[in-house]
C-alpha cells in the first residue's frame, strides 16, 4: 500500500508548507512546460520533466510551475519545451537533454536569461495548463 | 517506446485530452501464466465506434498539430510483436478502457521500465486528476491512490517538489519489496 507515513509526512511538511506559503497571494513567476506528446515522450521528454523536476527541488523557489503539455506540432525537433515567464513572451527550446534542461533552469527560469543558443523562437501554442 | 512505462505515459495524456478526472492503471505479471498485462481506464468524454475503429490506424489524429497519431497503434502492435493481444473498449460520455497483454518472456517484451518517473511526470502535470496505480506481481499488491495521498497532505498541493519526491521514493520501494520477497 502506498500510505505515506507519518515520518515520510513530518519530514517534507514544513518545507513544503514555506514554499507554498510564500507564493499564497501571488501568480507564478515561471511556468515551464515539458511537451509531452507521443513523439515527445518517445524522444525521451521524460528525462526532461524529471531534470526539470530535479532542478526545482534543489532550487529553493516557491513561484515556478512545472507542468506538461501534448504536441506542439514540431515533432522532429523533440523533447521540447516552454519557458513562460511573467510578462515576457513565451520561449520554445527544442532538441532538449538534460545537460540543456539544467541549464536552461539555472539562466532563464531562475536567472531571466534567455539561452538563445537552445531557442526555437518565440510564441506557444495553446495549453491548458 | 524503449518501455512499458512510456507507453503508459503516453496512454495516459490521452485520457487527459479527454478530460479525464480518474484514471485508473493496472499493471499485472504472472509468472506462473508467462504474462504481463496492462490496463488503464478512464472517465473521459469517450470514443464513438466510428471513432474507435479508427484509432488503431496511424493516420487518424483528433489532434491538428499534425497528422498522424501514433499512441495507440504503437501500443497494439508492442502487444502483438510480445505473442499478446491488444483491446480497447469506449463509450461517448463514460469513458475508455484499454487493455493490452504480453508474453513476459518473449524476446520482443519490452521492459518495464521506470514506473515511478511515469506516475510522477502525471501527477506534476496533472495534479488535479485522481490517479490509481495498481501493480499485482504473483499476487502480490502495491496500490497507490492520489486521493488518498492528498487526504493525508493537509492542503499541500500534491505537485510541490517535496511531496512528488517522497511519492516517488514510495513507488519505487513499493515495487522493489514485492521483486524482493519470495
Amino acid at each position: 500500500m502506498a500510505k505515506l507515513t507519518i515520518d515520510d509526512l513530518k519530514k517534507i511538511k514544513e518545507k513544503a508548507k514555506r514554499r507554498t506559503e510564500l507564493r499564497e497571494g501571488g501568480d507564478y513567476r515561471a511556468k515551464v512546460t515539458v511537451h509531452m506528446g507521443t513523439c515527445g515522450i518517445a524522444a525521451g521528454a521524460r528525462k526532461i520533466m524529471n531534470a526539470f523536476m530535479d532542478e526545482l527541488e534543489q532550487s529553493k523557489s516557491s513561484d515556478i510551475l512545472l507542468t506538461n503539455s501534448g504536441c506542439a506540432g514540431l515533432c522532429s525537433r523533440e523533447p521540447m519545451a516552454t519557458v513562460e515567464l511573467s510578462g515576457q513572451a513565451p520561449i520554445k527550446y527544442i532538441d532538449l537533454t538534460e545537460q540543456k534542461t539544467k541549464e536552461i533552469f539555472q539562466k532563464h527560469v531562475i536567472g531571466g536569461n534567455v539561452v538563445k543558443k537552445y531557442a526555437l523562437g518565440k510564441g506557444s501554442e495553446k495549453t491548458d495548463a | 517506446m524503449e518501455d512499458l512505462s512510456l507507453h503508459i505515459l503516453d496512454i495516459a495524456e490521452n485520457s487527459i485530452k479527454a478530460k479525464a478526472k480518474n484514471i485508473e492503471i493496472m499493471f499485472e505479471e504472472n509468472t506462473e501464466k508467462d504474462m504481463t498485462s496492462l490496463e488503464i481506464s478512464d472517465d473521459g468524454m469517450g470514443m464513438d465506434n466510428k471513432t474507435l475503429y479508427k484509432v488503431l490506424n496511424p493516420f487518424f489524429t483528433t489532434k491538428n498539430t499534425r497528422k498522424v497519431g501514433l499512441g495507440i497503434p504503437l501500443l497494439s502492435e508492442a502487444a502483438k510483436a510480445a505473442d499478446g493481444k491488444f483491446s480497447i473498449e469506449s463509450q461517448p460520455g463514460k469513458g475508455t478502457r484499454l487493455k493490452a497483454m504480453f508474453k513476459s518472456s518473449h524476446i520482443d517484451k519490452k521492459p518495464i521500465g521506470d514506473i515511478a518517473s511515469t506516475l510522477i511526470s502525471i501527477i506534476s502535470g496533472h495534479p488535479e486528476v485522481r490517479l490509481v496505480y495498481t501493480h499485482k506481481l504473483n499476487g502480490k499488491k502495491y496500490e497507490l491512490d492520489t486521493k488518498e495521498i492528498k487526504s493525508q497532505l493537509n492542503g499541500i498541493p500534491i505537485h510541490s517538489p517535496e511531496v512528488l519526491k517522497i511519492i516517488k521514493i514510495n513507488i519505487n520501494k513499493g515495487i522493489d519489496s514485492m521483486r524482493r520477497q519470495k
